[in-house]
């Protein structure tokens, strides 16, 4: 990841009409709190990797979800949430596309039956071009496992005369970017970078 | 070939209900389409890369194929590989109705399974089948078949879908909106995906490595179809296989941005089925969404064949099953916006490269239904993200449908002792006399005051009508009495002699300069002159474009080989070969790869030159400007200055030889206008048949929007352009070498 890759994928969120808002990992709960609706559903973040087998991210312990999300939702829950919270396995800067990856704990489902999804991606997982996430995918679905999605901003549909946002799935996106910095440097929380534009 | 009236009524209404929403529709995808390849750094070399991978997976499909099978057992999946309709049919009615028990299926959009016509086959065995692509469920609620195989409702407009929900659905307030539409497609499909028991979706691609599939989406259906179900079905043609994960990239970056100008679409899919989500059970709905356990998930994946390997061992279709259907080649066709796949279009498939679709899977009586509004103007050639020759496989598949057509009851025996060409007897005569365009013009210049005075009297217009489909509201080409070649040699041949030239070239007498537009052949001579060229213009065979045009490809072969035979000398006298008729020169840049041994060809094309390059090579390799005419000194045709609007020839753009004209007439101080309109609708013979006049007059109709009001003088560089504009605008453009050229 680099400053450029950090900027240019934020750009083109905006472009898609997609908010970002950015901190350190130990504000994601906060930052979450901001951008879901009500009700709202959620998977544990870092949940989508154990279904892999991978070891669980270090950093993983610092970002948490805050309480009013349902993380165990019943499909009553699911069907009533306005805003479904799960994270992203990589974010694909040139194109401003977030990996979803499906899994046992419902990382599709929340994702995608709701009105508006957050999404949380770590900086440290954004790659520059659309050739990067392909290889980041190949090895894992030669691995059998991978049941990716990349979005890139809200569903959408030009069927019914006009551009419409929210066809099938949701009708916002939201991104929550952590910063890289693992240890918690007690910055409060910004949404403006440096070199940003 | 000859007058068809109910074509002709058929493509008339079509116009008229469905043209408006579709040309709108797709010129806006068009401009998109230039707009977001723009954006690319490497679009060609993406566009390689992408052809490079097709070319390999399709070359070694069956071996693909066992691997494709092996991954997905691996997975857990099932594969099936169908041989034809029937036979998917009925893998997917037993598997769905006997052993699923299902009452509903729902469906993402697949063009594959509109080939298969499979809902019929399920709502045979009662199963319910829903379409919850917002389009195709508009389209299924009409009982209608898609216009485009991308946005397959494009036909229909907002206030007819409201009425069309309104009915159905007997309200009393329909929605009327995009966005009132759309909420209520979304809430009336979210209801019945919930309680489907199977989810189809079609496939993009598909990795035989690791028996990933891709979804292109934007609506997140495809998403809802498999998650909310336990039984996923893919049918995809076997075509869709590519070796690696890792190719899927550019085709990622290529096909939205080709098809509907989205650089990406909101959703890619790569599943690796069956998928690890849960089950949402919305039926018990108080359980929780993921017990941890991981649902039982079935997937099958049904691999189509239905005509494809048999197209992959024809040398000719072959290069079809590289398309990935982007649509680009049916929103840059003329044609294609006008009418929309009602009438482009066969059983399925529709645009430009349905011809390759239906001839390979449906037979040629399906393509000949349509093959004829493709022109070969070739604008989808650079459109195509795989780099598909789509007009030669429909001049390929228009050559077999005149062999398989010999009608003995037409009276071609005259035309058989005028012309003797290559062709089977019985050959459509509307299409012989346009195939032997060459033969015609020179006996119409040996005796053009007769032939133009006949050529324009009533009756005989009737009569050639009939005999021929030659609409009688078209002009016809006035045949010059002096051809060029004879002006030239009169008037003592070249002016700058040889050792004193800059170059040497050969101006070549295309048929079109040569006997009706001679002017601007005397204008070409006069700017390569003044600019120190030493010029020839010799007697020289035509290039075979009208023979290839209808399809007559030995006619245009043997064509091909005389014209080569004639120009050898020249190049290998190191002269340039300089064009003016840009239909001839494609064929000396493009269509002779397939006509002529390799050799040939690329010596001849590297030789070659549009009249408008040549002079821009010259000017920028110092020749003078001064030379050439600049605006203010004009009076009579360029009365109205420096304001000019130029019309490049479709198939000039192709070649990339469009816009030195723009360059040249700018360097020397014009103010250019140029047209967007990829096509101006003649497309040479097209817009002269009576079944097509209507709509070659409405492909040409920006044009007139554009150039209309003008006080620009309009210039265009193919003859059949001028002719159209002539019909369009009513003022005859000129050559751009004629608004250059020093005056006589």
């Amino acid at each position: 990841m680099s400053v450029a890759d950090r900027s240019t994928f934020k750009r083109r969120l905006d472009d898609l009409g997609v908010t970002v808002t950015e901190g350190a990992a130990s504000e994601c709960a906060d930052l979450i709190d901001e951008a879901a609706g009500d009700p709202a559903v959620g998977v544990a973040l870092g949940d989508g990797v154990a279904a892999d087998g991978d070891a669980t991210d270090a950093t993983d312990a610092t970002v948490a979800l805050p309480d009013r999300i349902e993380t165990d939702p019943t499909t009553a829950e699911l069907r009533a949430a306005h805003t479904g919270v799960t994270d992203a396995e990589l974010g694909v800067a040139a194109y401003g596309s977030v990996a979803i990856e499906a899994d046992r704990a419902g990382t599709e489902p929340v994702s995608l039956f709701v009105d508006r999804h957050v999404v949380v991606l770590r900086e440290v997982d954004l790659v520059p071009d659309m050739p990067d996430a392909f290889e980041w995918l190949g090895p894992r679905a030669r691995d059998g496992s991978a049941d990716v999605v990349f979005a890139t901003g809200p569903s959408a549909t030009a069927d019914m005369g006009g551009l419409v946002h929210g066809a099938h799935g949701p009708k916002e996106v939201h991104v929550v970017l952590l910063r890289e910095d693992s240890e918690d440097d007690g910055k409060p929380a910004d949404s403006e970078v440096t070199g940003d534009e | 070939m000859s007058s068809d009236a109910a074509k002709a009524d058929r493509i008339r209404e079509l116009m008229a209900t469905e043209g408006d929403a579709v040309a709108e529709n797709t010129r806006g995808f068009n401009e998109g389409r230039y707009e977001s390849t723009g954006r690319l750094d490497d679009y060609e070399a993406l566009k390689e890369q992408a052809r490079a991978i097709k070319e390999d997976a399709i070359g070694r499909l069956p071996e693909l194929i066992d691997e494709v099978t092996e991954a997905v057992e691996a997975n857990g999946g099932t594969v099936y590989v169908a041989d034809d309709a029937a036979d998917a049919n009925r893998y997917i009615t037993e598997l769905t109705a006997e052993e699923r028990d299902a009452d509903r299926l729902v469906k993402s959009k697949s063009m594959t399974s509109e080939e298969l016509e499979v809902n019929e086959a399920l709502e045979a065995e009662g199963v319910e089948v829903v379409e919850t692509d917002l389009g195709e469920w508009v389209l299924q609620l009409a009982d209608e078949a898609p216009s485009h195989i991308v946005a397959p409702a494009i036909h229909k407009s907002r206030e007819g879908i409201s009425e069309l929900f309104a009915e159905r659905f007997d309200l009393d307030d329909p929605p009327e909106t995009a966005e009132e539409l759309t909420m209520f497609a979304r809430e009336r499909l979210g209801e019945l995906v919930e309680d489907a028991d199977v989810g189809m979706t079609g496939a993009n691609f598909i990795a035989a490595d690791s028996g990933t599939m891709l979804l292109v989406t934007s609506e997140g259906n495809a998403r809802k179809s498999v998650t909310a179900t336990d039984t996923h079905v893919a049918v995809a043609g076997v075509e869709k296989l590519v070796p690696t994960v890792e190719d899927f990239s550019p085709f990622v970056e290529l096909i939205g941005r080709s098809g509907t100008g989205q650089d990406v679409t909101s959703y890619i899919s790569t599943l690796t089925p069956p998928v690890d989500s849960p089950v949402p059970d919305f039926q018990d709905d108080g359980e929780p969404l993921a017990d941890g356990s991981g649902d039982d998930r079935d997937f099958h994946l049904v691999l189509i064949d239905n005509g494809r390997m048999a197209m992959r061992d024809d040398e000719e279709l072959k290069e079809t099953l590289y398309c990935i259907r982007c649509s680009a080649c049916s929103n840059a066709c003329g044609n294609f916006q006008s009418v929309g796949g009602h009438a482009f279009g066969g059983e399925t498939y529709s645009g430009g490269i349905a011809t390759g679709w239906e001839a390979g899977i449906e037979g040629l009586d399906v393509a000949a239904e349509f093959n004829d509004l493709c022109t070969g103007c070739s604008r989808c050639v650079p459109a195509c993200p795989v780099g598909i020759d789509i007009p030669w496989i429909n001049t390929v598949v228009r050559d077999r449908i005149n062999r398989g057509e010999v009608d003995s009851r037409q009276t071609d025996w005259l035309f058989e002792e005028l012309v003797p060409d290559e062709e089977p007897a019985g050959l459509d005569l509307g299409t012989r006399v346009v195939g032997n365009y060459e033969t015609v013009a020179k006996l119409g210049s040996l005796t053009a005051p007769i032939a133009n005075r006949l050529a324009d009297a009533g009756p005989l217009r009737a009569l050639a009508e009939r005999v021929t489909g030659i609409d009688r509201r078209r002009d016809l080409p006035e045949f010059a009495s002096e051809p060029l070649v004879d002006w030239f040699e009169r008037r003592g041949g070249p002016a700058v002699p040889a050792d004193e030239a800059a170059r040497e070239a050969v101006l070549y007498p295309d048929t079109a300069t040569n006997y009706v537009d001679v002017d601007r052949g005397k204008a070409a001579v006069r700017a390569l002159e003044a600019l120190g060229v030493h010029v020839e213009v010799p007697d020289l065979p035509g290039s075979g474009r009208p023979p290839l045009s209808q399809g007559m490809v030995s006619t245009a072969t043997a064509a091909a080989e005389d014209a080569y035979a004639g120009l050898a000398r020249h190049v290998d006298a190191g002269r340039d070969v300089v064009v003016i008729e840009p239909s001839d020169l494609a064929m000396f840049r493009r269509e002779y790869e397939r006509l002529l041994p390799e050799a040939s060809f690329e010596r001849l094309a590297d030789a070659s030159y549009d009249v408008m390059e040549y002079c821009f090579g010259l000017l920028e390799n110092g020749g003078d400007p001064a030379a050439l005419r600049a605006p203010a000194e004009g009076t009579g045709p360029v009365a109205s200055g420096k304001r000019v609007a130029y019309h490049p020839h479709c198939q000039a753009r192709t070649i990339g030889v469009g816009e030195h004209a723009t360059a040249v007439m700018e360097r020397l101080g014009y103010d250019v206008r140029v047209s967007e309109t990829e096509c101006c609708g003649m497309a040479g013979s097209f817009g002269y048949k009576t079944d097509y006049y209507e709509l070659s007059m409405d492909v040409g109709e920006p044009l007139r929007e554009q150039f209309g009001d003008s006080d620009r003088t309009v210039v265009a560089s193919g003859t059949s352009c001028g002719e159209q504009l002539d019909a369009l605008l009513e003022s005859s453009p000129m050559h751009p070498v004629e608004l250059i050229a020093p005056r006589e």
